[in-house]
């Protein structure tokens, strides 16, 4: 398996299909991991950073996490395929972005990825489409306890697993969905939302985490408590009673906003469809925008013929890295503008039109 | 918007207080506004709880700690925000205490996974913690089934 074999299609997670997708794009859970004995990162020599990452490589890859596994030393990779990787939310930007000996394991279905030498020694994360996080928890600890069989964790009786910064120690489990919120936007409750997710002790980030900018209508959110709570409380607590507070809110809004102006809405995604099956030109914004008409059109069954699943793919191949990964060139302004709207148009333009419910 | 009276920032607390019978109007930013203990700040992100305890916690005592196995100083930590090695948990400990709970809803107690490695009488001790957190659950819920029996296996693993 190589890394240019991921460019042609989104990982079967990313497409986004499974419980509560009308919402919830995906689902990730997320585990830090620090080897006993060995100072965190920041207190490392370049020599010992170098020693930690070609021993993590060798027991990963050795452990048999997953049926195949593809490594990529991100020292020697190039900027294109960091990005490429960011895109795909297989590694952060913090860690395509750093200069120190680090990597990257992938398991080939891509619903595993462990990043080596980010914050932590080890970031293991798994990921599902939709809202399945008992799913993704069960398979974080299955590659949690193999690695555990060959390394020994830093671990604390008070503390639990030992992490570089406080805020992850304890059980070091993060829980996060990808959340697709128009309806909350459009009708201005966006502010009031994130407030009481922060109430209830939850982060909102944009799309690609940490400090990134709420793109469109995508936002991450994750629980903040990692420490006097066990593994299984997280899970249940936040897939279960706390995100289903949010679709219930959105789900509320779209069925608002189409009890008050179905025909505007409908107007609305519709002209969207239209540009983006007709453009010659497409910036990323606009991409952006259109898009997520699109997919609340279909969410909410006024526009047939195209599935969420085409939707969630068209969004991630035409993020920049893919986008000229796909083309085989580097790309910049205009040309990259070009191959965007091609690009979309090739991937909207078959299927039925016109609204599902006639 | 209105500027915080004490750091310029944009002001999101008003108070009206009097003092020495005169009224005194304050317009303090978030941040400034706990600091003086006006409000209680549950809606804080992580970075932004640990960044606001990192300002605010300005002790000599704390500043001087120093870990003698990666030679961390707590300054340091408040400077990088990120800790050197595993020891410094202990070695910063009286400090870290006050964040972590402030991060994890006033926890500062490890109630999850175990390595295998560590031993039962860790799982033990873990396994005690989280029945009586669940009995004071089941009590508070008047489920008092459940609270016996969880009664009976707390004094079982005593």
């Amino acid at each position: 398996m190589k890394l240019a074999d991921l460019t042609r299609r989104a990982g079967e997670w990313l497409r986004g299909c499974g419980p509560m997708e009308d919402v919830v794009i995906s689902c990730r859970a997320r585990l830090a991991r620090n080897l006993a004995g060995e100072p965190f990162l920041s207190r490392c020599s370049p020599q010992r950073r170098s020693e930690i990452e070609a021993r993590l490589r060798r027991e990963i890859t050795a452990a048999g996490v997953a049926a195949t596994v593809l490594y990529v030393d991100l020292v020697s990779a190039s900027g294109l395929d960091r990005r490429l990787l960011v895109e795909r939310h297989l590694i952060s930007r913090e860690h395509a972005d750093s200069d120190h000996p680090r990597g990257v394991a992938i398991s080939s279905d891509e619903t595993a990825s462990i990043m080596v030498n980010e914050e932590d020694h080890l970031r293991i994360q798994v990921f599902r489409s939709g809202l399945r996080l008992p799913e993704a928890a069960e398979q974080l600890s299955a590659i949690e306890e193999k690695l555990e069989d060959r390394l020994d964790f830093a671990f604390h009786s008070r503390y639990g697993y030992l992490t570089a910064c406080p805020t992850n120690v304890g059980t070091a489990l993060r829980v996060s969905v990808m959340l697709h919120l128009p309806a909350l936007k459009m009708t201005g409750q966006l502010e009031k939302a994130i407030r009481a997710a922060k109430d209830m002790r939850l982060e909102v980030r944009g799309l690609y985490g940490e400090g990134s900018e709420a793109l469109g209508d995508f936002f991450q959110v994750s629980n903040q408590t990692t420490l006097g709570v066990d593994e299984r409380q997280i899970v249940e607590e936040f897939g279960g009673e706390l995100v289903p507070k949010f679709i219930e809110y959105e789900r509320a809004a779209r069925s608002a906003l189409l009890a008050k102006q179905a025909s505007a809405l409908e107007d609305k995604f519709q002209r969207g469809l239209a540009i983006l099956r007709s453009a010659r030109l497409m910036g990323s914004q606009e991409a952006t925008y259109l898009l997520s008409l699109v997919r609340l059109g279909i969410a909410t069954g006024k526009i047939g013929g195209v599935d969420i699943k085409t939707v969630n793919e068209v969004f991630l191949l035409t993020q920049p890295a893919h986008l000229q990964k796909l083309l085989k060139k580097e790309l910049s302004g205009v040309s990259r503008a070009e191959a965007r709207a091609s690009y979309i148009r090739s991937r909207l333009a078959t299927g039925a039109e016109g609204p599902a419910h006639g | 918007m209105d500027k915080c009276d004490k750091c310029g920032k944009p002001a999101t607390v008003h108070l009206t207080d009097f003092i020495d019978g005169k009224i005194v109007e304050k317009r303090l930013c978030a941040s400034c506004a706990a600091a003086e203990g006006l409000v209680v700040k549950t809606n804080l992100s992580i970075s932004e709880l640990l960044e606001d305890f990192i300002l605010h916690t300005t002790s000599q005592e704390t500043a001087d700690l120093t870990c003698d196995v990666c030679g961390l100083t707590f300054n340091e930590f408040r400077q990088q925000k990120l800790l050197g090695c595993p020891n410094d948990y202990d070695a910063f400990e009286k400090a870290l205490v006050p964040l972590l709970e402030g991060a994890h809803g006033g926890a500062s107690q490890h109630v999850g996974k175990v390595p295998h490695r560590a031993g039962g009488q860790q799982k033990a001790r873990n396994a005690l913690l989280r029945l009586r957190a669940d009995l004071k659950k089941a009590i508070a819920a008047e489920d008092y089934e459940k609270a016996a029996m969880l009664r009976d296996q707390i004094k079982e693993l005593e």
